[in-house]
C-alpha cells in the first residue's frame, strides 16, 4: 500500500498531466498526438536525445536532492537557484585563480568550492532560522535575489574578458575541466555536453539515500522533520539540524556548478541556469523527497525542458510554454493529497451503495 | 429516541462496526464503554452523519431515518460534542455558537437576538456561560459547555458526547455531571461515549458495552458493578486495584532544591520547589493540571533551557541543573513524556525507528562506538524485545507509529524508555486515553521498575492512579508543593483540597 503510494500516484499525476496538456492542444489547434512525440519522443533518440536528456537532467539531480534533504528536515528549500549561482561562481572563480595547477588538485579544489559555496549560502538561511527563528522560505527566496547580483557583478567588474560582448568570465584552468561522457562510451560524441557530473548526480543520489536512512545523522535530520518536539525530547538539537540540513541541502545545489562550469561551458556564463532552482522543487515534489524518486522525476523534467524546443520548431500553435504549463498541471496534482482523493471518492461510492 | 439497528461499518480491511444494535431511551443517560478502538466512536459517528453505515438504520423515535450529513442528524434534534473542541479561539462564545446558524436575514446578523436566546438556553440548563466572553479566556471546562450551548441552541434532543471528562479536572467532572443530570431531568437525551468505568456508574442509567466493533453487553448501571464492566469490554478478568508490596526504599537518587522554573511569558510555573525521591520508591505528585506538573517533568528531563530554571537538581551526588536531556538520558534518566503525540513518537517513523529515539546515537542503533552507520540487525532486535516485552499490537516492526492504538502507542514509549535500562523514570499521564487492559499492564510495568530498584516520579491527572500507584504522594498548587500526604491513609477531599490551595 505504501509502495503503490509512493509510486502508482506520481505516475497517475503525470498522466493526468499529459491528458490535461492534450486536451489544451487539441484546444489550440495542433495534434496532440505529433506534439507530444515531439515533446517526449525526441528524448530517446541515440545519441542526441539520450545524450542531451541526461545532460539536462544532471542539474535538476542536484536542485532536486537538495530540496529533498531541506525538506526531509521539516525545511523548504526555495534558494537552490542561488545556491547553484554561488556555487557555480565559486568553481569557476578557484578554476580561474588557480588555472595553472595540475589538475589532480584543481580540479577537486573546483569541486569543493563549488560545494562549500551553496553549503554557505545555504547555511546562512539555516543559521538564521536557528538562532532567530526567522523563516527559511523568505531568507532562501531573499539570498537567490542578493546571489545573482552578486555573481553579476563580479562576472562584469572583475573576471570578464575585457571587450568580450556576452556576459561571462575568462575561461578556467584545463586542469579543471571534467571529461564528457562522450570520452567512455562509443557512439557518444564529445560534442554533447553530458559529462561525468551526471555520475556524480547518480553517487549523490545514493550517498543522500544512505545518509537520510542508513546513518544516525540522517536519522536526526528526519527525526527533526517529523516531529521537531519529539526530536528535541529524544536528545537531538533541533538547530543543529536546521543548520546542517541547509548547509547539506545547499552544498547539493551548489553541485550544479560542476556540471556547468567544469563540465560543460569551461567558464562561468551568467544567468545560465534555467530556472534550475525551482524546478528542483518540482522534482523534490514529484520524487516525494526520496533520491530515487528524484532522479526519475528530474529524468522527466529533462525531457519536457528538451522536447519543449522541438514542440517549438515544428508545430504550428503550441510553443514550449506547454512544458511549463505541463510542470504545473503535475505540481499541483501532486500536491493534492492522493489519499483525501481516494477517500472521497470511496465515500461517494459507498454513499450510493447505501442509497439503493 | 434513537435506535441503531444492525449497523456494519469497514474501514479498508477493518470491521469497525460489526452488525451494531442498541436502544437509547429518551430522558436517559446512556454510556457507551469500551476500550479504544471497540468501536463506540464510530458507531456514534455514524449516528451523527460524518460516516456513512455500510448497512444497517437508525431509527429516531421509531422511525427509520437517512443520516447522511450532520446537517441531517442536527435536523433530527442531535448534537455532538467532540473530545476536542470545535471553537475559533478569537470569536465570543455567541458567535461560535451561531457559526452556521446565523440568525438574522441572509446579510444582517442579528447577534444580540442570538445572545438573549443563548443566554436563555444557558439559564435553563444551568450552564452559566456569557454569551459575549471569548473563547479563549474561558477554562477548559467552559468551553465544553460553550459546546454543549451549540447543540442546545440547535434544539438538540439527543446530546452525543465523546469522551467529555477527558480535559476535565476532577472538581470541573463534578460540575459537569450536575449539567447533565439536569439536562436530563428536563428531557433530554444523553448518550456519553467512555472508557471510566469509576464514571459510567456515577452518572449513567444504562450501559452498553462494547468490543472489537460488536456490542457484548446491555445492563442497566443500577444492576451493574465496575468489575463485570471491566470483565465485558476486556472480555477476561481485569484487576482494577493495582497491588504493590510496600516499598523497599533505599539511598536518596535525585533531589532538588529551591527548584523554580519561569515561564517564557515571565511567570513563575514552578516556585522554590524542594523534595527527593529515593531509589526504589514511587513518589506522586498529584495536582490540578496546569499547575506546574508539566514544566516541572520537562525541566527533570533537560527540555527547558537553563536560562528558565534555578536551582539545584542533584542527581546520584551528581548536579545536573545544566545537563541537556542527552546527557541526562546517559546518566539514566529516562522520560515517559504525557503528550505522546507530541513528545513522545514520530508518528510517520516505523515503530523500530521509534524505539531508538533517544539511544539512536549508539549501540545498539548504531554498527559501533564512533560509528555513524544505522545496525539495522540492531534496532530491528531492540525494538522486537520492546514490542515482545511489552506486548506491542500489531506486533509488526516495519508499521508506523500511527498505525497503533493510543494504549498500545503508550505501551510502545513506555517500552522504549523502560528498557533503557533507567535509575529514575520520569512518568507523566502514563494512561491517559489508554484502555483498562493496558492500564492494567502498564501500572504493573511501572511497579516492577521500582521494585527492581528504580526510582519513580510519577504525574497523573487521575487522581486514583496516582494514589494508588504511589509510595508517597505530593501535591501540587499554583507551582509550590503545599503538601505530602500519605496515599495509604489520605482521602481523595484531603487531596481535593490541598489541590485547590485550601491548605498551605
Amino acid at each position: 500500500m505504501k509502495l503503490l503510494r509512493e509510486i502508482l500516484f506520481p505516475l497517475l499525476a503525470v498522466l493526468a498531466a499529459f491528458v490535461v496538456g492534450g486536451i489544451v492542444v487539441l484546444l489550440i489547434g495542433d495534434s496532440p498526438i505529433q506534439t507530444y512525440r515531439l515533446l517526449i519522443g525526441s528524448a530517446f533518440s541515440w545519441p542526441d536525445g539520450i545524450g542531451y536528456t541526461l545532460f539536462y537532467a544532471t542539474p535538476l539531480i542536484f536542485t532536486g536532492l537538495a530540496v529533498a534533504v531541506a525538506f526531509r528536515c521539516g525545511l523548504l528549500n526555495i534558494g537552490a537557484e542561488g545556491q547553484l549561482y554561488m556555487g557555480a561562481f565559486a568553481a569557476a572563480w578557484i578554476g580561474i585563480k588557480f588555472a595553472g595547477f595540475s589538475g589532480w588538485i584543481l580540479l577537486p579544489a573546483c569541486c569543493l568550492a563549488a560545494i562549500a559555496a551553496g553549503a554557505i549560502w545555504g547555511g546562512i538561511p539555516g543559521l538564521l532560522k536557528a538562532r532567530f527563528g526567522s523563516h527559511e522560505v523568505i531568507n532562501t527566496i531573499m539570498l537567490n535575489f542578493v546571489a545573482v547580483a552578486l555573481v553579476s557583478y563580479f562576472t562584469q567588474y572583475h573576471y570578464k574578458t575585457p571587450g568580450d560582448p556576452i556576459l561571462q568570465t575568462v575561461p578556467i584552468g584545463t586542469g579543471a575541466h571534467i571529461a564528457r561522457l562522450g570520452k567512455f562510451i562509443p557512439g557518444l560524441p564529445e560534442r554533447i555536453p553530458l559529462n561525468l557530473a551526471f555520475i556524480l548526480a547518480v553517487i549523490a543520489c545514493i550517498l543522500v539515500y544512505v545518509l537520510l536512512w542508513k546513518t544516525k545523522w540522517g536519522y536526526e535530520i528526519r527525526a527533526t522533520g517529523a516531529n521537531p518536539t519529539a526530536a528535541e525530547y529524544g536528545g537531538i538539537s533541533i538547530r543543529k539540524q536546521i543548520i546542517l540540513a541547509m548547509a547539506i541541502s545547499g552544498g547539493l545545489a551548489g553541485m550544479v556548478g560542476i556540471n556547468e562550469v567544469l563540465g560543460y561551458r569551461y567558464r562561468y556564463y551568467d544567468g545560465f541556469s534555467a530556472n534550475y532552482g525551482f524546478i528542483g522543487i518540482a522534482v523534490a515534489l514529484l520524487g516525494r523527497n526520496h533520491p530515487v524518486g528524484v532522479f526519475l522525476a528530474a529524468i522527466l523534467f529533462a525531457i519536457l525542458l528538451r522536447g519543449g524546443i522541438f514542440v517549438d520548431a515544428y508545430t504550428i500553435h503550441v510553443s514550449k510554454d506547454i512544458v511549463d504549463m505541463l510542470q504545473g498541471i503535475v505540481i499541483i496534482l501532486v500536491a493534492l493529497r492522493p489519499d483525501a482523493i481516494f477517500s472521497s471518492l470511496k465515500k461517494v461510492g459507498v454513499m450510493k451503495k447505501a442509497k439503493v | 429516541m434513537i435506535q441503531l439497528r444492525n449497523i456494519t461499518k469497514t474501514f479498508g480491511d477493518v470491521l469497525a462496526n460489526d452488525r451494531v444494535s442498541f436502544t437509547v431511551e429518551p430522558a436517559t443517560i446512556h454510556a457507551i464503554v469500551g476500550e479504544n478502538g471497540a468501536g463506540k466512536s464510530t458507531a456514534m459517528r455514524i449516528a451523527y452523519g460524518f460516516y456513512t453505515a455500510d448497512s444497517g438504520e437508525i431509527l429516531i423515535n421509531g422511525q427509520v431515518r437517512e443520516i447522511r450529513t450532520p446537517h441531517d442528524a442536527i435536523a433530527l434534534g442531535i448534537g455532538m460534542v467532540h473530545q476536542h473542541f470545535m471553537l475559533v479561539e478569537t470569536m465570543t462564545v455567541a458567535e461560535n455558537i451561531v457559526l452556521g446558524a446565523e440568525p438574522g436575514s441572509t446579510a444582517s446578523l442579528d447577534l444580540r437576538k442570538a445572545g438573549e436566546e443563548i443566554r436563555k438556553v444557558s439559564d435553563e440548563f444551568k450552564l452559566s456561560v456569557d454569551p459575549n466572553a471569548t473563547i479563549e479566556t474561558l477554562s477548559v471546562g467552559q468551553q465544553q459547555r460553550v459546546e454543549l450551548l451549540k447543540a442546545l441552541y440547535r434544539h438538540a434532543q439527543l446530546l452525543i458526547l465523546d469522551e467529555p471528562t477527558a480535559v476535565l479536572t476532577p472538581q470541573e467532572v463534578e460540575e459537569f455531571f450536575a449539567i447533565l443530570r439536569g439536562m436530563r431531568d428536563q428531557g433530554k437525551t444523553i448518550v456519553m461515549i467512555t472508557h471510566k468505568l469509576s464514571e459510567v456508574l456515577a452518572i449513567s442509567d444504562n450501559v452498553t458495552v462494547m468490543r472489537d466493533g460488536r456490542v457484548v453487553g446491555e445492563v442497566k448501571t443500577s444492576e451493574t458493578n465496575a468489575a463485570e464492566l471491566a470483565r465485558l469490554m476486556v472480555g477476561r478478568e481485569v484487576l482494577l486495584r493495582v497491588e504493590k508490596p510496600d516499598a523497599k526504599a533505599g539511598d536518596t537518587l535525585i533531589s532538588l532544591r529551591d527548584f523554580s522554573i519561569i515561564g517564557r511569558d515571565g511567570t513563575k510555573r514552578v516556585d522554590n520547589v524542594s523534595f527527593e525521591v529515593r531509589a526504589g520508591e514511587i513518589v506522586g505528585i498529584a495536582g490540578v493540571e496546569g499547575n506546574g506538573q508539566t514544566e516541572l517533568i520537562e525541566a527533570l528531563a533537560g527540555l527547558i533551557p537553563g536560562s528558565y530554571v534555578s536551582g539545584s537538581i542533584t542527581f546520584a551526588g551528581r548536579d545536573i541543573t545544566r545537563l541537556d536531556a542527552r546527557a541526562r538520558k546517559e546518566l539514566g534518566i529516562a522520560h515517559v513524556p504525557e503528550d505522546r503525540h507530541r513528545r513522545g513518537l514520530l508518528l510517520d517513523f516505523s515503530l523500530a525507528e521509534n524505539t531508538i529515539l533517544g539511544v539512536h546515537y549508539r549501540k545498539p542503533a548504531v554498527m559501533g562506538p564512533g560509528s555513524i552507520l544505522l545496525d539495522q540487525t540492531g534496532i530491528n532486535r531492540r525494538a522486537e524485545q520492546v514490542i515482545r516485552d511489552f506486548d506491542v499490537r500489531p506486533p509488526n516492526p516495519v508499521l508506523p507509529a500511527r498505525a497503533l492504538s493510543g494504549g498500545n502507542q503508550q505501551k510502545l514509549i513506555i517500552g522504549r524508555e523502560f528498557e533503557l535500562p533507567p535509575k529514575f523514570l520520569l512518568v507523566s499521564q502514563p494512561t491517559r486515553g489508554v484502555d483498562i487492559g493496558a492500564i492494567e499492564f502498564i501500572h504493573r510495568k511501572i511497579v516492577e521498575m521500582r521494585d527492581a530498584g528504580c526510582a519513580v516520579l510519577l504525574v497523573s491527572a487521575e487522581l486514583e492512579e496516582v494514589t494508588a500507584l504511589s509510595d508517597r504522594l505530593l501535591v501540587i498548587h499554583n507551582g509550590k508543593i503545599v503538601g505530602e500526604v500519605d496515599p495509604k491513609v489520605t482521602t481523595n477531599e484531603e487531596i481535593g483540597l490541598m489541590m485547590t490551595g485550601g491548605r498551605a
